[in-house]
């Protein structure tokens, strides 16, 4: 005696969101079982375990027909096999579009192909996170890479109209998309310490600052690809450390107004060459692409790393590096003032993001 | 030319990918009807084509109107081969002709093949432009509604019930053809898809004609089916209750000339006035309200079997005009004036003889099937059900190749019908087997002393070449003064109508004689009115009557039976089943009686029994709703009795069954709330001995006599007429008596208790309303479910097989509550279980049913707005109807006497009926309450209780919507659905109910009837069976949602899926499936809208002078 077919289809979709969860999450049918019966679903309604599986089945089954439509959810809203209610739209889809943040944080920077695809075993081992749900996230990364990578306009609004999403979502994919184009490097043993979080809103300043669409907003690819102008324009800021009188007179700017304001102003003093030297350097080397890639790795270890080894605070950090930008300004010999800008205005913001433990 | 039909096609989306070197598609498409054929441009390289097409105009008979479905395919063009079809939709135009109903088809549809599914969907505008014909003899009948609902459509008034229409058509079976054997699958499936689709609008139109010539202008109840039969053909078959429907609207009078409603298209009515050619005997004409009444001479003086009759005055010109019709046989023709009665059906049972109906039908006319005073309706509105017999039904078993083989069968010749013929013969084969069960129920209906039968439905089951048919339905007497012949029949009984019973409890009165009763049963005063004699338990078949007084809430029962059976062939078979029948309803019947008593009610509604024939087993599924009647008596508790008395051992036993028994009993009590009223008691004594009396005499009665053998249970063996007798002589006990004397009966208690009771929260009933629950809120969800169970083990005994079959369908349950829970406070209505056995080994329960949520707080209450979520406006106006038909009646109780004699021949009817055929012995009469007999069961005779509380309670019928206007709604409601019509999908709710609670329905658009064949070679690919089940089902349902969309609706009421016919072949990796599905489309407004739109009556009103 078994149980050859069992299905149970409602006008409207039946979903529960633990299950609609525990099938994201890459669970088996029987696994899936298990940790629901382990939740206490056996305690509802004198269910038993042939009741709650047979649920799973049906639930698991409509997600499976409802995936095919997930992959372009503008189609969802108007199709007509499944009846959803406009919430629960938006849940399937958010929840679809959802990742892990460990799992996204090893994947970031890296190249969305088959290659990296291969590899997702290890991502899974080392994560925690299922194979399956690494794939799900995976390809979903690749499929928004896929569509906006050829639409013109801002690449946030453009993933929230193709896809859906909440905002705070559609930010994320933005800086995945980012990091996935330009390759930067996340993966270093220095870097590991930094979040998903802490280098998508780095991607974010990037985007909003550097990018060809933060200066001219109806170009293809001009929220994914770095403003060439302007990282050319930035090798103007070595003259900031190869001349040597700009350099000291900086420094005395910046000490003048620092002096007195904090307890790391011995070590500011006698290590602001250095810093210097290492943030424009930075700027200078961005027209390489391999330098692109390095950008977070060199700004851990030519600024962040020397800072935190002399022990300054976020606040003394934050001080510092307002000073040494606007010093700057003042410098009469200094005439690049609007790519220092530019270049700062994120660096800073970056720098005080990824100054952390 | 009468119509001219213009299609237009307009847009393409989500199209499946066909080249897969560009990853587009070059799609166009083709519109066809009947033979002509437009084809819109290429539109190319594509997955979203906007084609915009011209109007592609066909011109056609509206005859063909009504046959055919638009039939639109999108194909890939291809330069260097064959174009690939990508799918198709077929589109019934019937509702574009209505006058009323939608007045375009417009929308997306889903483009759907039978090997793949939906694939992408298609916009599409459709128009009808109609013609006035005035051609009598025209084969359409364009114009008459149809509706699936089982009650006066909201909205509408019955002016008149003309009563019964059936008909069905037959076909050869694409399937079966032998050029099946060359053509691919999906040709196979279309080939019959479409035969469907035409077969059913060609027996929609038949229908329709019939009820033209009754005078009708609606089918309402209309219930159609599919019988596969295989090799020996495919035919559709369906019944109904014609009416004349009027449109009740806020500014309107109802007083306008009957003859509006159906004016548009009455072309066969060329006395549109009130006087109209008088027919039947010698009738005067009858031109206004008070009609003279003649006390027709027909009844037993068996009037010229063709007389060309017209039961219906009005609206109808004599039927021999009609020449292309069969004329159909007449038999008392009691025609009254105009207005002056519904239900002019029941005017003439009764009197044409079994005789000159064989007679009518031996000689290849088609019987007039309004000779059967039968009602598709399973609820009235109020005073039209006077009393209730109880469930009739009759089953009959044949073989469906005998059809094939004249020399074999009966005297009758057959034929397939040509499907071109437009003069081809009925299928008279089936004809006479269902014409056979029909009489069979109408002459149990007499032996109860009931000249009419309500909730009445047919169906069949067929494995391999036995065909069971199954009828039933409930005998009923409806009100007198409606239908003032009527109720000649039951002689002797006038004295009852002289004084009208109360409503609450009218319709419990026994309407057969209680000095000579049909079959023994236990006969108390109501305990309501205590006028009159109530039976102790009450079954019927239709809605529990909105104003019946009940105690509690009701329950779903549902008696489940497997009995194996020795695999034959033919005849054997044939024999070896309808042997077995009549043991299975008596057990069926058991199981129901011992599970309403174990919930301590005694009554049940919405009775349905289903038997399904499988090579090796028959399955028996009967499920109904209990409830406590206060009109009737409480019903006693159940005994065990052991037989070995000496054995300790036993005893005990039995005393730990008796306790857990009455532990149940006193559960079942709390669960359901069944707290019987005992406002006043009455000395025992007094009222008891009367009982006790009455009890006796008809305990000493005798079994009916040989001539009702027709009416006796079947299997008159042994062990039933042991059993009678044993439980006879238990007469006196105070409960229900089950012995314990061997393992058969241990079972059976044990499956009396293993019925869990639904989980907190959860109520479940299979009919329209739940009884005790009144007060929904909006949420609503419906749901199919099936399920296949493979038995492993070959040789399982009848009770492992029970029991299996028994957890299968409490599993079933056990799921709806687990996976709704999120609703409750929620109720399970309409709860409807299909068994069949598709093979060997397998066994399958298909379930439909919706979910409704409720507020918990109010249940106790019977809140005073009632009528307005169960029948929100009819409630006044189809009062009107009766009383309006009745005002010109004034005496016509002088006939009383001349038609009483048709009662002996029609039930000589049915013997001799059963020499006639193969089905003969099959079991053919199983009056549920002759059923009785064969069990002992006698009042509680301590408690008599009776309830003058809800007798008074107020019945106020809201005025609510009368006054409000309509016409606002309406609009404001096509601007809301325009407005999502664009970008998103329109919400389209189904539900299996005729109504939506907290809503109200503003307009029916028309019937909705499909059939879909699905298909798969990749089986496992899909998902294995239930994934390709569960991804067709979703699609029938999308494709339901589109088509009421298209039409301008947001619902479908009365919704339900007739059948799900599964074929795997796993080992092929095979699988294919049938579904029809039917129901209506409606546009509703909710209720809140319509209260900012109401003027001055509102609900509030209506609240505050509730119930007293």
């Amino acid at each position: 005696m078994a149980v050859e077919l069992d299905v149970f289809v409602g006008n409207t979709i039946i979903m529960s969101e633990e299950v609609y969860q525990l099938w994201l999450d890459g669970y088996t049918v029987n696994d899936a079982v298990k940790v629901r019966m382990d939740g206490g679903a056996l305690d509802e309604f004198e269910a038993n375990a042939d009741v709650v599986q047979s649920d799973t089945m049906d639930q698991y089954r409509t997600f499976q027909m409802c995936e095919r439509l997930l992959h372009s959810p503008t189609k969802l809203a108007n199709q007509l096999l499944f009846q959803i209610p406009p919430h629960r739209q938006a849940t399937l889809i958010e929840r679809y579009y959802a990742f892990d943040d460990g799992f996204v944080r090893e994947v970031l920077g890296k190249k969305l192909s088959k290659g990296t695809k291969k590899d997702l075993d290890d991502i899974s081992a080392k994560t925690g996170v299922m194979l399956k749900s690494c794939r799900r996230q995976f390809d979903n990364f690749k499929r928004v890479f896929k569509v906006v990578e050829e639409l013109k306009g801002p690449l946030v609004e453009n993933i929230r109209q193709h896809f859906l999403l909440s905002d705070k979502l559609a930010r994320d994919y933005a800086a995945i998309v980012f990091f996935a184009n330009n390759r930067f490097e996340t993966g270093k043993r220095k870097l590991q310490y930094l979040t998903f979080q802490d280098l998508a809103f780095c991607a974010g300043q990037l985007i909003n600052n550097w990018t060809v669409g933060a200066v001219d907003n109806m170009v293809e690819d001009m929220d994914v690809d770095l403003d060439k102008e302007f990282l050319q324009e930035l090798k103007e800021l070595k003259v900031l450390i190869t001349d040597k009188d700009l350099l000291d007179q900086h420094k005395s700017l910046v000490c003048t107004a620092l002096r007195g304001k904090t307890k790391a102003f011995n070590e500011m003093e006698a290590n602001f060459k250095n810093l210097s030297r290492g943030l424009v350097n930075i700027a200078t080397k961005l027209t390489n692409t391999k330098d692109v890639r390095d950008f977070f790795i060199d700004l851990v270890e030519k600024f962040i790393e020397p800072c935190r080894s002399d022990r300054w605070t976020a606040a003394d950090m934050k001080l510092y590096l307002t000073h040494y930008t606007n010093s700057a300004h003042i410098l009469d010999t200094f005439k690049h003032q609007v790519v220092w800008d530019r270049y700062m205005g994120v660096i800073k913001s970056c720098i005080f993001k990824m100054y952390h433990d | 030319m009468p119509g001219k039909l213009k299609a237009k096609i307009v847009a393409g989306r989500h199209l499946p990918v066909m080249d897969r070197a560009s990853d587009l598609t070059d799609a166009f498409v083709e519109v066809k009807f009947g033979n002509t054929t437009f084809k819109t441009d290429v539109f190319p390289k594509s997955l979203n084509p906007q084609w915009n097409s011209e109007w592609f105009k066909f011109e056609v008979d509206d005859e063909d109107l009504q046959d055919e479905p638009l039939q639109i395919t999108v194909l890939d063009h291809d330069t260097y081969s064959a174009n690939d079809a990508i799918g198709k939709v077929y589109i019934d135009i019937d509702p574009l002709l209505y006058s009323e109903a939608a007045s375009v088809i417009s929308g997306w549809f889903p483009i759907y093949d039978t090997i793949h599914g939906i694939r992408g969907e298609i916009n599409v505008l459709v128009k009808v432009e109609l013609f006035n014909d005035l051609n009598r003899f025209r084969q359409s009948s364009c114009g008459v509604k149809f509706f699936c609902t089982t009650s006066i459509p909201k909205g509408y008034r019955a002016a008149i019930v003309h009563g019964f229409v059936e008909e069905l058509v037959v076909n050869e079976d694409p399937e079966y053809q032998w050029i099946d054997r060359i053509r691919t699958p999906r040709a196979s499936n279309e080939a019959r898809q479409r035969l469907i689709f035409l077969m059913s609008g060609e027996l929609q139109r038949k229908i329709g004609l019939k009820v033209l010539e009754m005078g009708g202008n609606a089918v309402v109840g209309y219930l159609q089916c599919f019988d596969l039969e295989g090799e020996s053909g495919l035919v559709v078959r369906a019944i109904g209750t014609a009416c004349t429907l009027e449109k009740l609207s806020s500014g309107s009078s109802t007083h306008t000339h009957p003859n509006t409603a159906p004016a548009s298209n009455a072309c066969n009515s060329p006395s549109k006035d009130g006087k109209e050619p008088v027919f039947g005997e010698d009738l005067p004409s009858s031109s206004g309200p008070p009609t003279p009444f003649r006390a027709l001479p027909t009844s037993s003086s068996s009037p010229p079997p063709f007389s060309p009759s017209k039961p219906c005055s009005r609206q109808s010109s004599s039927s021999d005009t009609d020449l292309s019709l069969t004329p159909k046989t007449g038999m008392g023709s009691g025609s009254m004036g105009k207005d002056a009665g519904p239900l002019k059906t029941l005017l003439r049972q009764q009197t044409q003889t079994a005789l000159e109906q064989r007679g009518a039908s031996s000689s290849g006319l088609l019987l007039n099937a309004r000779e059967f005073p039968f009602f598709t309706l399973t609820s009235f509105p109020s005073g039209f059900l006077l009393h209730v017999g109880g469930v009739v039904s009759a089953r009959s078993v044949k073989l469906l190749d005998r059809i094939h083989n004249p020399a074999l069968g009966n005297t009758r010749s057959y034929k397939l019908l040509d499907w071109n013929s437009v003069t081809a013969d009925e299928p008279e084969t089936r004809d006479a087997w269902w014409e056979e069960i029909r009489q069979e129920i109408k002459s149990h209906a007499k032996a109860l002393g009931c000249h009419a039968v309500v909730g009445y439905s047919e169906n069949t089951n067929i494995c391999e070449e036995v065909c069971i048919l199954s009828a039933s339905g409930t005998a009923a007497i409806l009100n007198p003064r409606y239908m003032r012949e009527g109720c000649l029949d039951i002689a002797g009984s006038d004295h009852r109508f002289e004084d009208p019973s109360p409503s609450s409890c009218g319709f419990c009165h026994i309407p057969y004689d209680e000095l000579n009763m049909p079959f023994p049963a236990q006969l108390t005063y109501c305990f309501h009115c205590r006028r009159q004699k109530v039976p102790d338990v009450l079954f019927t078949t239709i809605d529990l009557p909105s104003d019946a007084a009940i105690a509690g809430k009701g329950c779903f029962i549902q008696a489940r039976l497997c009995r194996l059976k020795k695999k034959a062939q033919g005849e054997v078979n044939a024999t070896a089943i309808s042997n077995l029948l009549p043991f299975m309803e008596y057990e069926l019947h058991t199981q129901l009686m011992n599970k309403l008593k174990l919930r301590s009610m005694n009554a049940l509604f919405g009775l349905s029994i289903q038997i399904s024939v499988g090579e090796n087993m028959l399955l028996g599924l009967a499920s109904a709703t209990g409830v406590y009647l206060t009109a009737l008596p409480a019903p006693g508790g159940i005994q065990i009795a052991g037989k070995t008395p000496g054995d300790l051992n036993n005893e005990q036993h039995i005393m730990n069954i008796q306790k857990r028994i009455n532990d149940t009993i006193a559960k079942n009590k709390e669960l359901y709330e069944v707290n019987p009223p005992k406002l006043f008691a009455l000395d025992p004594e007094v009222f008891c001995g009367t009982n006790v009396e009455l009890t006796e005499e008809v305990v000493g009665s005798p079994i009916p006599e040989p001539r009702h053998r027709s009416r006796l249970f079947r299997s008159h063996s042994e062990s039933s007429d042991e059993l009678s007798e044993l439980d006879l002589s238990h007469g006196k006990k105070d409960a229900f008596v089950l012995e314990v004397d061997d393992t058969d009966a241990v079972e059976d208690i044990h499956s009396l208790l293993t019925d869990a009771p639904p989980p907190k929260g959860f109520h479940s009933c299979n009919t329209e309303t739940m009884p005790g629950i009144y007060n929904w809120t909006s949420a609503l969800q419906m749901f199919t479910s099936v399920r296949v169970l493979r038995l492993s083990n070959a040789n399982l005994t009848n009770q492992a097989l029970n029991k299996i079959f028994t957890d299968l369908c409490e599993n079933l349950l056990k799921s709806f509550y687990f996976k709704l829970r999120s609703m409750v406070p929620c109720c399970l209505s309409h709860l409807n279980f299909s068994v069949a056995v598709p093979e060997e080994e397998l066994i399958q329960v298909a379930v439909t049913a919706v979910a409704m949520t409720f507020d918990k707080d109010q249940t106790q209450e019977k809140p005073a707005e009632k009528p307005i979520m169960k029948g929100c406006s009819e409630g006044e106006e189809q009062l009107q109807f009766p009383l309006e038909l009745c005002a010109d009646s004034s005496s016509v109780n002088s006939q009383s006497s001349s038609r009483i004699s048709g009662v002996p021949e029609s039930s000589s009817l049915s013997t001799r009926a059963a020499s006639v055929d193969y089905g003969s012995f099959a079991d053919r009469c199983s009056t549920w309450l002759e059923l009785l007999r064969l069990k002992a069961h006698t009042i509680r005779r301590g408690s008599v209780k009776t309830s003058r509380r809800t007798q008074s309670l107020a019945h106020s019928v809201s005025s609510l919507e009368h006054s409000s206007p309509i016409t606002e709604g309406r609009s404001r409601l096509l601007r809301s659905s325009r407005s999502f019509g664009g970008s998103s999908v329109s919400v389209v709710k189904m539900t299996p109910l005729s109504f939506l609670p907290g809503t109200r329905i503003v307009k029916y658009l028309g019937i909705i009837n499909m059939f879909f064949i699905r298909e798969t070679t990749s089986l496992r690919e899909e998902g294995g069976v239930s994934g390709f089940l569960h991804s067709f089902v979703a699609e029938v349902f999308a494709m339901v949602r589109a088509h009421v969309a298209a039409l301008g609706g947001n619902a479908v009421v009365s919704y339900s899926m007739k059948d799900c016919v599964l074929m795997e072949n796993p080992n092929k990796n095979q699988c294919q499936c049938l579904i029809n599905v039917s129901g209506d489309a409606v546009i509703y407004i909710r209720e809140t809208d319509l209260e900012a739109i109401a003027s001055t009556v509102g609900l509030s009103s209506t609240n505050s002078d509730g119930a007293t």
